[in-house]
């Protein structure tokens, strides 16, 4: 299992753009992907799930990997947070 | 059956979500509610079938869904294709897709029912949402699942109406993909009971320049196919049946604001350089991030000025750091990368606030105010520095101190600054460590020292009504001397020349945010002495602009060298009329 933090930048927290963008990316994956904050947990496979999540801007998330393919899943999706969100 | 209708020059308030004036006929459009039929299934066959249908159902849904992303005749735009693929991601959710069975599985209700109620249930989770982009997204699902629904049912999707030239619609709401399928070739506006400014009306309203008036609430329904109609959605008002006396003010109002409307359009996305290809920079002076759409809007490159007073106004106690911190990222995050200024407060002199407890003084503007009451009042300049530098993380920030008269003001600032990025350091707290540190140069002792000043920080930013005012010892609020306030004056003009020299001589950026860089009269002397960088109310670039893309820098030269000979500010008003 691969776990890592980020903190939300995007001013009104997960849009359905860079939504819709995540979970084609993590369906390119075998790996189960979880996304936390504090105890609430989701599959990072559904918009419904993502966009109710409430991940706010300055929000710290846990994203959590666990699957055969779990580093390259790791690093596509910490790429995605890195780069991604900050332009959307 | 009309006994509801309205009367001549009846008003509906609403939000105006995408600005403009329109005149047109109503069209009404009427929703069918499905209800769902309250059967049960009697065995597993049945529960088989239903799921069968809900899967057919969506598939169609998906492929009706593509079809439409597809269709070139609706010649849709960015945001559209954005609603439409994230309604295949709804489509197909997982957590959906295992709602629904569980309906049909556990609890033996037909597909159509199953699908009504879980959307009836996230619906519902969305439309309480504390965050307003999110409530927006209810009618998404509710579109997908009435979608779904109708695919159930084996319904053919119903026509879409044709509407005449000069229609305005009048609806409950639009959804999503009905907005998206509708001919807007004949629409000239819309008006919904629900919906607000980031619902899909209004997006798809924004992204065809068409105006519309949301969340009038139940006023709509006294209005009647034909029934004409005057959509302001400058002022968020529908006029039902005006009378002509207001529709004559109106047909005005329109003409003056579609012409305002393409004059930006058009310049605004002209770069700002001379005819012989020199660069300059237009920015916006704002207040927060409100200001920073309609900044955009008029060709902004970024802020020159981001004012922080108005946080601190109309309260009785000083803004804790974190609200700063929040007001701060905000701009941050909306500016998208495009520099912003933020100039820490400046408040005394004309902007007296009663809780820093100032009290009266003699020569308010001589005395204490700007950065002196920052010095004075540390753990607030501080609170106000974290703020900042937190807020940088989010964005192209820069600090910049206000009414520096010194070099010892500057370097205790500084100091401060620097024993705050400390904290922040010891904390772990995440800051911008690079963030550029500017200063106004407002007062003369700071233009005359500017050679000295420009060896300490990254930029400098000219206030000419300061500036002015203090060199040519002039109250501009004092009816008696007023007259003799004249930026122009050539011991002005010289501070700024001498200003914008030193800067360059020592590689710093310079930069002017007083009401001078809005005057067109001064631009191209301006960008004659070398400044590039005007910061303005944002309603005032397209003027400026217009200048600089119709004239060379050479030129500009020219009037500067010109101007040097001229002893007088009325010789030189007088010369730079002429010029544009």
């Amino acid at each position: 299992m691969i776990s890592n933090d980020y903190v939300i930048t995007a001013a009104e927290g997960i849009h359905a753009r860079p939504a819709t963008a995540l979970i084609r990316l993590v369906k390119r994956y075998r790996s189960v992907v979880l996304l936390k904050k504090g105890e609430k947990s989701i599959r990072l496979n559904s918009m419904l799930n993502i966009m109710t999540f409430g991940a706010k801007a300055g929000d710290t998330i846990t994203v959590e990997i666990t699957g055969d393919d779990e580093s390259e899943a790791s690093l596509a999706i910490d790429k995605f947070f890195r780069e991604e969100l900050k332009k959307i | 059956m009309n006994t509801k209708k309205h009367h001549t020059d009846h008003k509906i308030y609403g939000v105006g979500a995408s600005a403009g004036i329109s005149i047109g006929k109503a069209y009404v459009m009427k929703k069918n509610v499905i209800a769902v039929t309250g059967a049960l299934l009697r065995d597993d066959n049945e529960v088989i079938k239903e799921i069968e249908k809900f899967e057919i159902a969506v598939r169609m849904s998906v492929e009706e869904v593509l079809t439409i992303k597809k269709g070139d005749r609706l010649k849709l735009k960015e945001e559209e294709i954005e609603i439409l693929e994230t309604h295949i991601e709804f489509l197909t959710d997982p957590q959906l897709k295992a709602d629904v069975y569980r309906e049909i599985h556990r609890d033996r209700r037909p597909a159509m029912d199953a699908v009504i109620e879980v959307i009836k249930k996230n619906v519902g989770v969305f439309k309480n949402m504390d965050n307003e982009y999110l409530r927006a997204r209810a009618a998404d699902v509710q579109d997908i699942g009435d979608r779904i629904v109708k695919n159930i049912r084996r319904r053919k999707s119903h026509d879409t109406p044709v509407f005449e030239p000069g229609t305005i619609i009048i609806a409950e709401d639009i959804l999503p993909s009905d907005a998206i399928t509708l001919d807007m070739t004949c629409v000239t506006g819309f008006a919904t009971s629900l919906g607000g400014k980031t619902s899909h009306t209004a997006i798809l309203a924004k992204s065809r320049t068409i105006p519309a008036v949301l969340g009038c609430g139940n006023a709509l329904t006294g209005i009647d196919d034909g029934d004409v109609l005057i959509l302001d959605a400058i002022n968020g008002i529908v006029i039902v049946n005006p009378n002509e006396a207001c529709m004559e003010e109106y047909r005005a109002e329109k003409d003056r604001y579609d012409r305002k409307r393409q004059s930006l359009n058009s310049l605004r996305h002209t770069p700002a350089s001379t005819t012989d290809g020199v660069g300059i920079e237009l920015l916006a002076n704002i207040s927060g991030a409100d200001d920073l759409e309609e900044s955009w809007e008029y060709g902004a490159e970024g802020s020159g000025l981001f004012r922080t007073e108005l946080l601190f106004m109309n309260r009785d106690s000083v803004p804790p750091e974190e609200e700063q911190f929040e007001y701060y990222r905000r701009v941050a995050i909306r500016s998208k990368g495009k520099v912003v200024t933020v100039r820490t407060i400046d408040i005394g002199g004309d902007k007296p606030l009663d809780y820093f407890g100032l009290g009266q003084e003699e020569n308010p503007f001589l005395g204490y105010r700007g950065i002196r009451i920052s010095l004075d009042k540390k753990d607030i300049f501080m609170a106000q520095l974290k703020a900042i530098l937190r807020a940088g993380v989010f964005g192209n920030l820069r600090i910049m101190f206000p009414m520096i008269s010194n070099m010892q003001e500057l370097r205790v600032a500084k100091g401060i600054l620097e024993e705050t990025r400390r904290e922040l350091e010891e904390n772990n707290i995440d800051f911008a460590r690079d963030m550029p540190v500017g200063i106004m140069i407002e007062v003369p002792s700071a233009a005359v020292t500017a050679d000295l000043l420009a060896r300490e920080v990254d930029f400098f930013s000219i206030g000419t009504n300061d500036l002015c005012q203090y060199t040519l010892a002039v109250d501009r609020g004092n009816e008696k001397v007023k007259d003799l306030y004249n930026p122009f004056d050539p011991a002005v003009l010289r501070l700024i020349a001498y200003v914008v020299e030193q800067a360059h001589k020592r590689k710093i950026s310079v930069g002017m945010c007083g009401e001078l860089a809005s005057d067109p009269r001064a631009t191209l002397l301006l960008i004659g002495m070398g400044l590039k960088e005007f910061s303005m109310s944002a309603v005032s670039i397209p003027a400026i602009k217009s200048v600089i893309i119709n004239h060379s820098y050479t030129r500009a030269k020219e009037i500067y060298e010109k101007i040097l000979g001229m002893d007088n500010s009325e010789s030189i008003i007088n010369y730079l009329q002429q010029q544009t």
